[in-house]
């Protein structure tokens, strides 16, 4: 029942947003793409002109390249499966009655509240260095002797501690999600003599379905961009073993000064995102109509 | 879900819970602890749990030698400032659009938030050059900027799902009492929409306190914020333990305390508002 003054009110109040979002999702995407057909490095100035898709070849032949998008496709899927699988037996036991539930959630929660550079940087240097880290400790207390985390399983090591960032969220969600069952439903179920397995695979399980498929494709999202993490603990390497897609770019850019290859990377990079935003905007969008 | 389990049975599940989510914290512990320690007994091996020399040298050491309190600042402006110009375009949006919703509303929602599917490093490039030609490399304004367009997607679904649980019939009795819009906007709907306002400020503020690539990239060091701040202990200085953790200690403090608090709005936020 919006009368026309308030309609244009409303117009008014609304295009600030639009307008700017609008220019901050073409201007960069648009010169990103007018500069992966250049050549442009900021040591050759000198050469400079169209390079129709030579950044791109360049960049999808480099030796490095296959390597990252498998390493990035690793670090996503590893830290996805944790995340998930862990994240629903916590939920499923916090769910339970116990003492202390909202201090237990409290403590389960914080892992995301750390920034990335301090959450990477105390499991490098306190847990995971090989002479006086935690682990190490542990180890030579059951007569191990250490292993160097970053240096022999660097992929592995980074994983853990992005999974460790990003369990609290997919904890908290399924837990959200779990609350909403009713319990009438486990109630009966549990009459006619399901057992908890079977309660959990027929009943649980598919309640959890949505939430599971929202933390899977937002931690996607998320995690196919992580960058700070492997910046502070393993700058890459050793050797090119735990360059991701992300990190790949940005040495590309800032470190090897190649704006036109960084730049055909980053739509490389889009493109990828975009596939995996394709699916998540569609189960966001079935939700809004439900 | 409230069942009537045994006492028993209660005790092991409280058990399991507290040893997990000790396990959890167990780092964050860790790092609080250490930051206490000397930095000779921080290295200690075997380790020292509790039964160290505690001191504060630490927290004046890092204060005095690295300018942490400059950093600091920097990341209380950044993303105070960030989340005010944020929360001042996204308030009058959101409202037009949980209010006054035409046919393009949900497209339009769609689409804000596909632009947050953009991976940032995809436009590293062209950004790092604009701020370069502008200026506004290394400045707390450029990154203020970058990290409002980076979250205003996330506002303005927050608040549009908050603003939609409000009775439109409360906004037209309003109307019909003569009320102007900027009297209905300020004495009736902001009221009502106080309490998810204060929760959209709380997880904006997490969210660009903790931003780490954007903040890391266009910085070196005048406006740079806690995250560039820490990142430089990832070399030999990192061997500093005791002054790592104090130093970490007091730049997720404030914002691990403000999550305690927001923990259960946090879902409705990152999920944008499918998980409730």
């Amino acid at each position: 029942m919006a009368t026309q003054s308030s309609r244009s009110a409303a117009r008014a109040m609304l295009s600030p947003t639009v307008i700017l979002l609008l220019i901050w999702m073409i201007v960069p995407l648009a010169m990103t793409i007018w500069f992966s057909l250049q050549r442009y490095n900021l040591l050759y100035p000198d050469r400079t002109g169209f390079n129709d898709f030579g950044n791109y070849t360049r960049f999808v032949l480099s030796p490095a390249f296959g390597g990252a998008v498998v390493n990035t496709l690793i670090l996503v899927i590893g830290v996805l499966v944790i995340t998930v699988v862990l994240g629903i037996l916590i939920a499923l036991l916090i769910d339970q009655p116990i003492w202390g539930q909202g201090i237990v959630r409290i403590l389960v929660i914080s892992p995301f509240f750390i920034m990335p550079p301090v959450a990477a940087l105390i499991w490098k240097n306190m847990f995971m260095n090989p002479t006086n880290g935690l682990f190490a400790e542990a180890a030579k207390v059951i007569g191990l002797s250490p292993y160097d985390f970053l240096g022999q399983a660097p992929l592995t090591s980074i994983i853990l501690i992005v999974a460790w960032q990003w369990l609290p969220f997919a904890t908290l969600i399924l837990l959200t999600a779990l609350q909403s069952l009713s319990s009438e439903e486990l109630e009966a179920a549990e009459m006619d003599g399901a057992n908890a397995l079977k309660r959990f695979w027929y009943i649980m399980l598919p309640h959890l379905a949505r939430a599971i498929t929202v933390v899977v494709l937002i931690q996607t999202i998320f995690l196919l961009g992580i960058f700070g993490e492997i910046l502070v603990t393993t700058n890459g390497g050793p050797g090119t073993s735990s360059t991701t897609l992300p990190y790949l770019i940005y040495k590309e850019a800032l470190l090897d000064f190649d704006v036109g290859t960084a730049a055909a990377g980053g739509v490389v990079a889009v493109i990828l995102a975009n596939i995996v935003a394709f699916f998540l905007m569609r189960a966001i969008g079935k939700n809004l109509d439900a | 879900m409230a069942r009537h389990v045994t006492t028993q049975r209660r005790a092991i599940n409280t058990a399991a819970a507290w040893t997990v989510a000790l396990i959890l914290f167990f780092p964050i512990l860790w790092t609080v602890l250490t930051s206490f320690k000397p930095e000779a007994q921080a290295v200690a091996s075997p380790p020292i749990f509790l039964g160290f020399d505690w001191t504060l040298q630490n927290y004046v050491d890092v204060n005095e030698q690295r300018e942490y309190f400059r950093y600091f600042v920097n990341s209380i402006i950044i993303a105070l400032g960030s989340t005010a110009l944020g929360l001042a375009l996204a308030v009058p949006a959101a409202w037009s659009m949980a209010f006054v919703p035409g046919r393009k509303t949900k497209d339009l929602l769609m689409w804000m938030l596909s632009t947050k599917m953009m991976p940032a490093v995809g436009v590293l490039v062209p950004i790092y050059l604009l701020f370069k030609t502008l200026g506004l490399l290394d400045t707390r304004i450029g990154l203020v900027i970058v990290l409002t367009l980076m979250n205003l997607p996330i506002i303005v679904w927050m608040l549009y799902t908050y603003f939609k649980e409000i009775p439109g019939e409360i906004l037209e009795a309003a109307r019909m009492d003569g009320a102007s819009l900027k009297a209905e906007i300020l004495h009736v709907l902001t009221p009502m929409a106080v309490p998810g306002i204060a929760s959209t400020v709380l997880l904006n503020i997490i969210l660009a306190w903790n931003e780490a690539f954007w903040t890391i990239n266009l910085t070196v060091t005048d406006a740079a914020p806690l995250t560039k701040f820490i990142s430089g202990f990832s070399s030999p200085q990192g061997l500093f333990y005791a002054k790592l953790s104090a130093a970490s200690t007091m730049a997720i403090a404030p914002i691990l305390i403000m999550g305690w608090f927001s923990q259960k709005q946090l879902v409705r936020g990152l999920t944008f508002g499918a998980v409730k």
